[in-house]
């Protein structure tokens, strides 16, 4: 199911708005032993500042895949993949640790918190590797964990702390360091439904604060507080939508 | 990330698996603690045997009666010739250098004052003894030469004797009875300790050479003019090789000794005696420095060992921090500060129990107890470098893991 390339023009929203995430025909070839899986086969996407995307489609469809070369977690394959109108495969590890410093917040769906650490100290983590280190980090930690709602959780430790509050710990340290891009693979994955509802309708607020948001999800009803939806199958996107009624306005 | 903040992490890493750490520093504590042991041992060795070198008297040499095969002579004690006054009269005129000459009696015997009465060492002796010995009196004075002429009843006491007989009241001037006999207390000698046998020095009380001959050792044992045993000094620059010489063909030429045959008198250098002992003492210090060596080496080993299997539990960790801005420098340095406060902490057990070990052999061998602040510096820094040595590969094999995979593995 090949997707023409005028398409993706005819789905770019938000025109006029600088692009913030630009693939070109990327794809992704891995090797287990004899055999070669490609998990992306020619895929281009374009993503403007201030978007807010749902990534949809079946499992090893993927997703993670094209979420980590966006997050400069990875190096595409064959094919170019612009950050910020910058080529991640020119780019040397400091100059990429710096871009998922500065510019990417990733929220994952194991929330990866460090164990024995408290909330506060988690959410200043990015901080702590950012040139230089912000003399309010700790400040600024306090004021993200307000922001998800965790104001009196502060020095509490993972263990002690339900899923979605340790995902809005994870939130808040995606934010901390004031990204223009929002990452989230799978969000809501552990999370039963009312908390996932929370958490969708934080990554709505967050974007219309500005923030660029790209959301992995299963859940079509997760899926309607996108702006556009991008659907993925056997490495390759099958449709790219934009939303007509999208909830997230009701939040601007 | 500053080395602040890495630290901080290293410590929340290590307090997790406390008693995992320490069993891995095991290597470190032995080498730490044997280099610490090491050092306060020569050191203790070393200071006693300049202590028993001071406390015989500097640049001096010795003439005892006697062939100097002490064992298996079979001449019989009726062959061997005293020394004499004229002995030493002869040696103190006839070799160069020399600063001062006293002779040495020596007995045993109680010593009574009032109704105290104590057994103690008695040593006759010539007015410049105190002299030769470096050993001088600290209240009071020492005997005059026309004394030691006269047979003068006078004594000097060690802090042994006068503490026997005299508790804290003041010695000086005085009566004390040598067999009968009564003697003046004129000095306390200064206190020298125990001698390189353990014996304490200070249980002695000091006559004149004359007073002494008959008294102390019996007059039948006691030949004429005979002076025991003459301790030389010499002025500083003198050589004590050469003076040896000189002296023994001296003597050999006094006591008619015939080209060949033996000498019936002998001359020693004791503090040689004393640095050769000190030297097997270094030699086995040696043998601890490599203990501690391999010590460290092989608690390296198990540092980066537990380092190895510390990055693989913590790849997901590393991942996530690489995800969220850290760089490969950062990562490297986490993993090296982790490896060298483990050994830091290995290291100042180490510095505990080496200290204390220090402490009981001093004591146990009656030694100061010396332990040098910059030898524990030294024992850290030998630590916290087999940290970074040992530490170095986990560490960059951290720093190099492709995010991706860290985030992923299990
Ligand atoms: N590191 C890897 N090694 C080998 N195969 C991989 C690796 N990562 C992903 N794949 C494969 O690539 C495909 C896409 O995976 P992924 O992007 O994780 O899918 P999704 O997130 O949509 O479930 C799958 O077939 C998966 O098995
Ligand atoms: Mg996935």
């Amino acid at each position: 199911m090949d997707i023409p390339v005028e398409h993706r023009e005819a789905t770019t929203g938000e025109r006029g708005s600088p692009t913030l995430i630009e693939a070109r025909r990327i794809s992704k070839v891995y090797s287990v032993g004899e055999q070669t899986v490609r998990a992306l086969d020619d895929v281009s996407l374009t993503i403007a500042l201030g978007e807010f995307v749902a990534i949809m489609g079946p499992s090893g469809s993927g997703k993670s895949t094209m979420m980590n070369l966006i997050g400069a977690l990875d190096v595409p394959s064959t094919g170019t993949m612009e950050l910020d109108r910058r080529n991640i495969a020119e780019m040397s590890s400091d100059a990429l640790a710096n871009l998922r410093n500065r510019t990417i917040g990733f929220v994952f769906q194991q929330f990866n918190l460090l164990p024995r650490t408290t909330a506060l100290r988690q959410v200043m983590l990015p901080l702590m590797y950012a040139i230089p280190k912000p003399h309010d980090a700790e400040e600024r930690a306090r004021r993200c964990l307000q922001q998800v709602g965790l104001a009196d959780r502060m020095d509490h430790y993972p263990r002690q702390l339900s899923g979605g509050q340790q995902q809005r710990v994870a939130i808040a340290r995606a934010l901390v360091n004031s990204p223009k891009l929002l990452l989230a693979d799978e969000p809501t994955g552990a999370l039963d439904s009312k908390t996932s509802e929370e958490i969708m309708a934080l990554f709505c607020q967050l974007n219309a604060e500005g923030i660029t948001v790209v959301v992995v999800t299963h859940e079509h009803d997760v899926a309607e507080y996108a702006k556009r939806r991008v659907q993925f199958r056997d490495g390759n996107i099958v449709e790219d939508l934009q939303q007509p009624g999208y909830l997230g306005r009701a939040a601007e | 990330m500053s080395i602040v903040d890495s630290l901080r992490i290293a410590l929340t890493a290590l307090r997790a698996n406390m008693l995992r750490s320490i069993l891995t520093t095991l290597g470190i504590i032995i080498g730490v603690g044997s280099v610490i042991v090491m050092v306060a041992v020569g050191s203790g060795a070393r200071s006693e045997v300049d202590r028993q070198i001071a406390s015989l008297g500097s640049n001096m040499l010795v003439v005892f009666p006697g062939a100097s095969r002490v064992g298996g002579r079979s001449g019989g004690a009726g062959s061997r010739l005293p020394l004499s006054e004229r002995d030493m009269q002869a040696i103190r005129e006839k070799t160069t250098g020399v600063v001062a000459v006293s002779g040495m009696l020596q007995g045993s015997g109680p010593v009574v004052r009032g109704n105290m009465n104590w057994s103690t060492n008695f040593v006759g002796v010539h007015d410049q003894y105190n002299v030769v010995r470096d050993w001088p009196v600290i209240n009071g004075r020492e005997f005059t030469p026309n004394e030691t002429r006269t047979a003068a009843r006078v004594a000097l006491l060690g802090t042994t004797v006068v503490e026997k007989l005299f508790g804290t009241s003041e010695p000086v001037g005085q009566t004390i009875r040598v067999k009968n006999v009564p003697f003046q207390v004129v000095g306390v000698l200064e206190s020298k300790g125990q001698n390189s046998f353990g014996r304490d020095q200070d249980d002695v009380v000091m006559l004149p050479m004359s007073a002494a001959r008959g008294r102390i050792v019996g007059r039948s044992q006691v030949i004429n003019d005979s002076v025991g045993t003459i301790y030389v000094k010499f002025a500083p620059d003198v050589s004590l090789t050469e003076a040896q010489e000189q002296m023994e063909s001296l003597l050999r030429q006094r006591r008619r000794i015939k080209a060949g045959s033996e000498d019936d008198f002998n001359v020693r250098n004791l503090s040689e005696f004393l640095r050769a002992r000190a030297s097997a003492l270094t030699t086995m210090g040696w043998l601890l420095g490599a203990t501690s060596a391999i010590s460290l080496i092989v608690g390296g080993i198990g540092i980066m060992n537990i380092m190895l299997v510390s990055v693989t539990e913590r790849t997901r960790e590393i991942g996530l921090r690489m995800a969220v801005g850290g760089r490969r420098r950062d990562i490297l340095l986490q993993f090296l500060v982790e490896a060298v406060a483990l050994c830091m902490l290995g290291g100042v057990i180490g510095v505990i129990i080496g200290v204390s070990a220090a402490a009981v052999v001093a004591m146990s061998a009656q030694w100061p107890i010396l332990i040098a602040p910059d030898a524990i510096l030294m024992a850290l820094a030998a630590a916290a470098l087999t940290g970074i040595v040992f530490g170095f590969f986990p560490a960059r094999r951290a720093a190099h893991l492709n995010p991706i995979d860290a985030l992923r593995s299990e």
